[in-house]
């Protein structure tokens, strides 16, 4: 956190000059480290069985907060009978099916209840009375690509009441299950997996346990180091568990709070360019489940907490979207949307470009030739494009593949074969227009506008509105020569409302008007003031439903710069968080289930028992008027369905999940599983190496390595991980370019410890070259103790750390170490693992041009790698039918 | 030799400032007005890396951005910027910053002018052929797709929430499903 969000890290030292203890867990020593208490370097990849090892230790010694677990989330409830734990499986979960490589989630439900993922799928429930599996496409198999998303957000439903124990002593309430899955993370199994004493795991755990409850709390900063991997999810679901049972959640000084990595990167997942979503966490309709609006809303219509007004939220948007055009006749242009059909996230693209199916590729302040994982498979799709157009202030890698990238050098391509049309346009930066940026604690701050850019240099704003004005143009002046089908498929477009004013020579879009759109308006066209009002009738529009509010009352509130030390240490008037200029989300849960609070030490939100009201330092993420001891009637739905004693109101039950009966696709509960590619043979379920359910793409240009006891494993035998240095950003297109930063940072290295580089024969600061099964590269060694070899069951395991900002343009230029990086998938995001896999280091530069592919493929061979490699799903044959035969090809191969 | 003579330390033992917590310490540089003080106006943002959101202000001179320094009142920052944000006035002002349209044709070995006004029209006919070419009505069941899977876009984690609005928008409209950020890698 000091390296890579130095300033947000002023906070962790106010608090310990306040008197916390401050734990940092990474496998890298770093300033962090620095000015943390204790340093604990784990093996990468391990995250889950030492955060499930806390959850152990919690659990084992009763350490939990009673009142808060029983009252505030699903320990109570009863798992039904159907359920199979990792426990009695050997490592999977109930209903497993190795042939799809993934599970059938209907014996995860709670007793007397009908569980369903997502609201992409509920229709398909209903007609059925049960869960169906999805089609399968050329995409992979049609499942609910965004229902961990919108789980994200809100979390999926389930229809009827679960039956609840709330003494948890029933053997299968949620309390009991936990208990007895996390009963062998034991201490002893974190040291073993993780590689770090059981004495410095138990000062953690004490210190946690001890400083969680009524009078103190806890929190959890993490970031891409917990998320990209093939497990990624549940990293954050371990965590999420743990604070629960600790009463860490809706509470002042605690949670678990992401550091997100660019300026708007959680604006631009709230308004989302992201495949599955729609603007506030909607999820894209699928093409076999949502055939019309009411298909899609109703199931939400009938349950519980705020994701039961989901149709308000999609009229308005569709109101926002397509004006006067949508009405209730038309089902509100909902057939304008297009249809997903499994998964189209950026990896499955890019594939698709390889493949000749993607034509047209837009890429927008990104820079994938270098900073997505296996970066030659990135460039092999830009080459095969027919049209790409990318927009950025630099010559970045994406730009310039065809005339210099490193497929030119090693002859794989041909700049003259190349057919891809390159179409570049130069940015305008922030300081040169005005908008809003979502920073990582979900506020919105606008940034006004200083200069005007220069020459053709356009916000992206300007493009997309222009872009969009001329393809209008174009639609409107071919209709005559367009046949009744084309002219149909136009509708969508030219019924789009596109009219924002322009201003100034270059007729820049107002982004002033396009908040106002994203915020909503009622039937008299003036700003609503919250999501509240959003009705289902087509008389609000409403662009993104979460954002209502942020121009409340025809003020631009995410321009509000009261200093901070002239309110209180809330800040609730420095620009506005969504939603509703909540700064903690779920802050009911700061107060008791009578609404006092906690503690005054750690008093925030709650009920004013004069005033009949919620109250406190933030604006309460509550029902303002629901007083603590309501009681809804048994048949209400929506918002009045949750008690005023539950809350997580965007949650169906109300609840915090320790469980998850429905929403995930890999297990209802986090189970440690090794990395796609680890030396390591799983140490904690023996018949499982890895997640049975990741996403996987073998491809000859994306080979995977042996794992574990796998014949092969050995040739790759050291651990890396990737990570980010203070000095630059990212792929480097905003770092690279600057004198200040190249100076500060001026070449690609690698860390690697003093014992490493006695073994492999490596010295300060002369080249070395690291090999996977995609490519080598090279770069300058460091040689620092900062990097520590792991001794795991009586072996030495050495991890090398490896910055991913470099490419080979700008000022500072190196190899990349996305280059080395295979794509295997989280199942539920479509993320990939970047920070845990396995290499070969040797002493001395790659190989160069045609020399660099032989090199590689006798790695390979040595290896035994073949398409089959990495690609199991489940690792016992009896439980998953893998044909024996198969293995043995693989072995002679 | 130059070089060396201008070398603090020594000034600090060659000269009367032996503690070196005075002249010898200071810089040419330092008895220049601050860039900030002439400035024509001071401009509130935020800063444009990480998603910690720091306030800043650019200060503005004769229409160029002469310096950015954190805002003291932001509640975030209270002032600081690392080192990427201290460095966000080369990144706005530096002149390896494209400023003209480039085209590179297919199978072309150089890049080329192009107009910008000609570049968008070219551009707003790639996306439209193709989406005729790849265009998606139905599946073989009869199910609506309503899609063009012949277009992709990536990014938008950098840029202003009103830009993503109206490129989620726009391909939605066109049928471009295949829309993606940084926040899925």
């Amino acid at each position: 956190m000091a390296e890579a969000h130095p300033v947000g890290f002023q906070w962790v030292m106010e608090a310990k000059r306040r008197g916390a203890k401050v734990f940092h867990v990474d496998p890298r020593f770093t300033r962090t480290s620095a000015m943390a208490d204790q340093h604990l370097a784990l093996r990468v990849g391990t995250d889950i069985a030492f955060l499930g090892g806390l959850v152990h230790y919690v659990l084992e010694r009763d350490r939990y907060f009673h009142d808060y677990v029983v009252n505030y989330t699903n320990a109570p409830f009863i798992v039904g009978e159907q359920f199979r734990d990792t426990e009695d499986l050997e490592g999977l979960f109930s209903g497993f099916d190795a042939s799809a490589g993934g599970y059938k989630t209907e014996s995860w439900q709670y007793e007397g209840t009908e569980a369903s993922p997502s609201a992409g799928r509920r229709d398909q429930w209903q007609k059925s009375g049960q869960p169906q599996e999805g089609e399968t496409s050329s995409h992979g198999r049609e499942r609910a690509s965004s229902g961990p998303e919108r789980a994200g957000s809100g979390g999926p439903v389930y229809p009827g009441s679960p039956e609840s124990d709330p003494t948890l002593t029933h053997p299968r309430c949620v309390f009991q299950v936990l208990k007895r899955h996390f009963a062998r993370y034991t201490p002893e199994m974190v040291a073993q997996v993780c590689g770090i004493s059981e004495e410095a795991f138990t000062e953690v755990a004490e210190a946690l346990v001890t400083n969680s409850g009524p009078e103190r709390t806890s929190a959890f900063a993490y970031s891409v180091g917990w998320t990209q991997h093939t497990v990624g999810v549940q990293y954050i679901r371990t965590a999420s568990i743990l604070q629960l049972l600790l009463g860490n959640i809706g509470r002042p000084g605690g949670g678990i709070l992401a550091l997100r990595g660019h300026a708007s990167i959680q604006g631009s997942t709230d308004i989302p360019t992201l495949f599955n979503l729609l603007p506030g966490y909607i999820p894209m309709p699928q093409a076999h489940t949502n055939e019309d609006l009411q298909s899609f809303a109703e199931a939400d219509g009938a349950t519980k907490g705020y994701w039961g007004n989901m149709r308000s939220y999609l009229v308005s948007l569709l109101k926002a979207w397509w004006g006067d055009n949508a009405t209730a006749d038309n089902d509100y242009c909902f057939d304008y949307l297009p249809r997903l059909t499994g998964d189209h996230g950026t990896y499955q693209t890019v594939v698709d470009q390889i493949e000749g199916l993607v034509k047209g590729y837009f890429v927008i302040g990104q820079n994938p030739a270098v900073g997505s994982s296996n970066a030659r498979q990135q460039r092999l799709g830009l080459a095969n494009l027919e049209w790409l157009v990318v927009r950025d202030f630099n010559m970045i890698e994406t730009a310039t593949f065809w005339k210099d990238g490193p497929e030119i050098e090693s002859g794989e391509l041909a700049t003259e074969d190349i057919g891809t049309e390159v179409f570049f346009l130069p940015a305008a930066a922030h300081t040169e227009k005005e908008g809003t940026f979502t920073n990582t604690q979900r506020m919105l701050q606008w940034h006004r506008k200083a200069v005007e850019p220069q020459g053709d240099q356009r916000s992206d704003l300007w493009f997309y509105y222009h872009l969009g004005r001329r393809i209008r143009e174009k639609l409107t002046g071919r209709r005559p020569e367009r046949t009744a089908e084309q002219r149909e498929r136009d509708r969508s477009v030219l019924e789009l409302t596109w009219d924002y004013p322009t201003e100034g020579p270059m007729a820049e879009p107002s982004p002033d008007a396009v908040l106002r759109e994203i915020n909503g308006t009622g039937p008299d066209g003036e700003s609503l003031s919250g999501y509240t009002q959003l009705a289902d009738d087509g008389s609000t529009r409403c662009g993104c439903w979460i954002y209502c509010g942020v121009y409340a009352d025809g003020v631009n509130q995410a321009d509000r710069r009261k200093p901070g030390n002239e309110q209180s240490w809330v800040a609730p008037e420095w620009g506005w968080a969504w939603p509703m200029n909540r700064r903690i989300l779920y802050n009911r849960a700061s107060a008791d289930p009578d609404g006092r609070p906690w503690s005054e030490r750690k008093a925030y939100v709650w009920w004013d028992t004069e005033q009949e009201q919620w109250t406190g330092h933030d604006v309460p993420d509550f029902d303002k008027k629901k007083a603590p001891d309501y009681e809804p009637d048994p048949a209400a739905t929506g918002p009045e369905a949750i008690k005023g004693a539950e809350p997580f109101i965007m949650q169906s039950d109300g609840r915090g999940w320790l469980y998850v009966p429905a929403g995930l696709v890999d297990g209802p509960l986090p189970a440690h599983y090794e990395p796609q590619e680890s030396p390591v043979s799983n140490p904690v379920y023996p018949n499982q190496q890895r997640n049975p359910a990741r996403q996987i793409f073998a491809r000859p240009e994306n080979r995977y390595q042996p794992s574990g006891a796998e014949r092969g494993s050995e040739v790759f035998p050291y651990l890396f991980t990737t990570f980010r240095l203070t000095e630059h950003h990212t792929a480097g297109g905003m770092s690279r370019w600057l004198s200040h930063l190249s100076e500060l940072a001026p070449a690609m290295f690698v860390e690697v410890s003093p014992e490493l580089a006695a073994e492999r024969g490596l010295r300060h600061l002369d080249w070395a070259t690291l090999v996977t099964a995609r490519t080598a590269i090279e770069a300058r060694v460091l040689v620092t103790e900062r990097m520590q070899p792991l001794r795991l069951d009586g072996r030495t395991l050495h991890q090398i750390g490896i910055p991913w900002h470099w490419g080979p343009n700008g000022m500072t230029t190196g190899d990349a170490a996305n280059e080395l990086l295979g794509v295997a998938l989280d199942p539920n995001v479509h993320i990939m693992e970047t920070k845990a896999s396995t290499c070969d280091i040797r002493p001395g530069r790659r190989p160069r041009g045609v020399e660099l592919a032989p090199f590689v493929a006798e790695y390979r061979r040595r290896a035994g790698i073949t398409e089959l490699t990495g690609t199991e799903h489940a690792d016992d044959p009896s439980l998953t039918g893998r044909d024996e035969r198969e293995r043995g090809n693989e072995n002679e191969r | 030799m130059r070089e060396w003579l201008r070398w603090p330390v020594l000034r600090q033992l060659s000269g009367s400032d032996f503690l070196g917590r005075g002249r010898a310490a200071r810089s040419p540089s330092a008895d220049e007005p601050a860039r900030i003080e002439n400035a024509d106006s001071v401009v509130r943002s935020v800063c444009p890396y990480c998603a910690v959101g720091c306030g800043q202000r650019v200060f503005v001179r004769d229409g160029e951005v002469t310096q950015i320094e954190g805002d003291p009142d932001s509640p975030v920052s209270r002032g600081r910027l690392c080192p990427k944000g201290s460095a966000s006035r080369q990144l706005v002002t530096s002149p390896s910053r494209q400023t003209k349209v480039r085209y590179r044709r297919p199978h072309g070995t150089e890049w080329e002018d192009l107009d910008l006004d000609t570049a968008v029209d070219m551009i707003a006919d790639r996306v439209l052929a193709t989406r005729d070419e790849t265009w998606e009505q139905t599946d073989e069941q009869g199910s609506l797709l309503r899609r063009a899977m012949g277009i992709a876009s990536l990014g938008g984690a950098t840029l202003d929430n009103e830009e993503n609005y109206l490129m989620k928008k726009l391909y939605t409209a066109l049928g471009a499903i295949q829309v993606e950020n940084q926040a899925r890698i």
